[in-house]
C-alpha cells in the first residue's frame, strides 16, 4: 500500500513522537508514506478563526501537491490537519466555481479528489485481521480509555468517520490487539485543543474532567489520535495535579504507541519514553 | 451617538456571517442544544444560543464584542448537533474574523486574538509553524499589551523540557517555496485588516 504522507507542524515539531512511533508501525505493515514535497501548514484554528477564504485554500494547496504527484489516497494524522483537509476537499468538490477560483490563487490545479485518511482509517484499510496476526506482545496489561475528541468525528458532515457519539474504532483496534477498553463519559468531549498557550485555564478545566472521568471508569491509561489532545493531557498533566492537587498519573498513548507495542516494539523505538508521563507498561 | 455607531458598524453583518458559514442564521428556533453540549458554555458572557439570536434581531454589535466568540474552542459540538444543521461554529469563526477585521474583538479576550494572529503570521512567513518562535512572538505581543511579567516568563521552563526530549526543531522548518506561500496569504487577505 502506497500513500501520500502529509505530517503537518505539529509532527515535524513538539509531537515528533508521534510521527516516530506511526512510522515504525506502517514500515513494519508495508505500507509506504511518501512525505508531500514541500507541503505547508494547514492554517489550523488561526486560519478558520480569522480568514475563511485562507481556512480553505492552504489546505487546498496541499490536497494539489498530492494529486499533482498522483497519489489517490493521503494519511493526515493530526485531526486538526485532517479536517481542514477534509473541509476544503468537500467545498472544492461541491463547486466548480471555487475550485477554478482557489486553484488560481494556490498557483496549481486542484480538483478535491485525493481521500483524506485520519490514523484509525490507515489502520483500519490494512486490516484488523491482518494487525491481529502481525502481534508479538499483546497488550494483556493495559485497560484503556479511548478518547477521540473533537475533530476525528466532527464536524460529521465533513469528516464522514464512525459515530460522533458513541464512537467505536479505536476501541476495536485496542481489543484485536489484546488489550481491554473501558465505557467512559469523555470520549468526544474537547481537551481545551489550541488554547495550550493563550487560556492554559481553558485546557487545565476540560483536561482535568477527561483524566478523572477515565480513572473513575478503571482505565489505566488514555489513548488517543491526535498531537494536540497529547499535548494537552500529558505535557499538562502536570500543571493540572498541580492546579487542582491530585495525582492522576495517567499515562497518554497514541493510538500508534499501542500498535507499536503489541506489534513487538520496545517504549524507546516508539518514543514513549519522550511521553512526559512514565509508565509502568510501556517499559514493558 | 453611540446607537447609531453600534448600528452601522454591524450594518450587513448578517448576510455576511451567513455567506462566510454557508449557513442560515433564521433557521434557528433556539432550541438550545447547542448550549447544552457547549463545553465553555457556563463560563461565557453569550453563549451559542445566544449569540445566534442577537444576530437574528439584528444585535450583531453584541456578538462581535462578545467574549464567548474567541472563549470558543472549535470543538464543532454544537454544529454536529444542531437539529436545524445550522452551523453555529462556522458562524463563530465568521463572527471571529469579522470581530478581528473591524477591530471590535473584546479587550478581555485580547491573548487570544493575539495568539491566533502571531500564529497567522508565523505561517505566513515560514510556510510550517515555528512553535518556539510562536511562543516568542505571542510572549511579546501580549507583553507590549498587557505588561504582565508574570504571563511574559510563564512557560519558560517548557523549552529545555521539550529540548530534553527532542520535541522540537531548533531552528524551525520550513517550506521551501515561501513566495507561493506570502502569495497565497497576500491574495486571501487583500481586503482584510489583519
Amino acid at each position: 500500500m502506497n500513500l501520500a504522507y502529509y505530517p503537518g507542524c505539529a509532527l515535524h515539531g513538539s509531537s515528533n513522537d508521534y510521527e516516530q512511533s506511526l512510522r515504525a508501525c506502517f514500515e513494519t505493515l508495508d505500507v509506504r508514506l511518501k512525505e508531500i514535497d514541500d507541503w505547508i501548514c494547514c492554517g489550523a484554528t488561526a486560519a478558520h478563526s480569522l480568514n475563511q477564504k485562507l481556512a480553505i485554500a492552504l489546505p487546498a494547496r496541499n490536497l494539489a501537491l498530492a494529486e499533482n504527484e498522483g497519489y489517490r489516497q493521503m494519511l493526515a494524522p493530526c485531526p486538526m490537519c485532517s479536517m481542514q483537509l477534509l473541509k476544503a476537499r468537500k467545498a472544492l468538490a461541491e463547486d466548480e466555481a471555487l475550485r477554478r477560483s482557489v486553484s488560481e490563487i494556490v498557483e496549481l490545479e486542484v480538483r478535491g479528489e485525493t481521500q483524506v485518511l485520519n490514523l484509525i482509517q490507515l489502520f483500519e484499510a490494512v486490516g484488523l485481521d491482518r494487525l491481529k496476526a502481525a502481534v508479538k506482545t499483546p497488550l494483556g496489561s493495559i485497560c484503556a480509555a479511548c478518547y477521540y475528541g473533537c475533530l476525528l468525528t466532527r464536524p460529521a458532515s465533513v469528516v464522514e468517520f464512525d459515530d460522533s457519539e458513541q464512537p467505536r474504532s479505536m476501541e476495536k483496534i485496542v481489543e484485536t490487539l489484546g488489550g481491554k477498553t473501558v465505557d467512559w463519559n469523555y470520549r468526544t468531549e474537547c481537551c481545551g485543543a489550541g488554547m495550550t498557550m493563550a487560556s492554559e485555564q481553558t485546557v487545565l478545566e476540560l483536561s482535568h474532567k477527561i483524566l478523572s472521568n477515565a480513572a473513575a471508569h478503571g482505565a489505566n491509561c488514555l489513548v488517543v489520535a491526535c498531537p494536540m489532545c497529547h499535548v494537552n493531557l500529558d505535557m499538562k498533566q502536570v500543571n493540572i495535579e498541580r492546579h487542582y492537587g491530585v495525582r492522576h498519573a495517567m499515562p497518554i498513548y497514541y493510538l500508534s504507541d499501542v500498535v507499536g507495542l503489541a506489534l513487538g516494539f520496545k517504549a524507546e523505538a516508539l518514543g514513549i519514553d519522550r511521553h512526559f508521563v512514565c509508565s509502568a507498561t510501556g517499559k514493558a | 451617538m453611540k446607537v447609531e455607531t453600534a448600528v452601522s458598524s454591524s450594518a450587513n453583518v448578517v448576510p455576511l456571517v451567513e455567506s462566510l458559514a454557508h449557513t442560515r442564521i433564521r433557521d434557528c428556533y433556539q432550541c438550545g442544544k447547542c448550549t447544552a453540549g457547549c463545553p465553555m458554555a457556563a463560563g461565557m458572557d453569550t453563549p451559542p444560543t445566544q449569540l445566534i439570536r442577537l444576530l437574528q434581531l439584528g444585535r450583531a454589535g453584541r456578538a462581535l464584542r462578545a467574549q464567548a466568540i474567541w472563549q470558543c474552542v472549535s470543538c464543532q459540538t454544537c454544529a454536529t448537533r444542531c437539529p436545524k444543521s445550522v452551523d453555529c461554529a462556522g458562524v463563530i469563526d465568521a463572527l471571529r474574523q469579522l470581530s478581528a477585521e473591524r477591530g471590535m474583538a473584546t479587550p478581555a479576550q485580547q491573548r487570544i486574538v493575539l495568539f491566533q494572529k502571531a500564529f497567522l503570521r508565523n505561517i505566513r512567513r515560514n510556510g510550517r509553524l515555528n512553535e518556539l518562535e510562536l511562543i516568542g512572538e505571542f510572549k511579546f505581543s501580549t507583553f507590549l499589551r498587557g505588561r504582565s511579567l508574570s504571563f511574559l516568563f510563564k512557560d519558560a521552563t517548557l523549552a529545555p523540557q521539550l529540548m530534553k526530549r527532542k520535541k522540537f526543531h531548533l531552528a524551525g522548518e520550513k517550506a521551501r517555496d515561501r513566495g507561493v506561500v506570502a502569495r497565497i496569504f497576500a491574495r486571501c487577505m487583500d481586503d482584510s485588516q489583519l
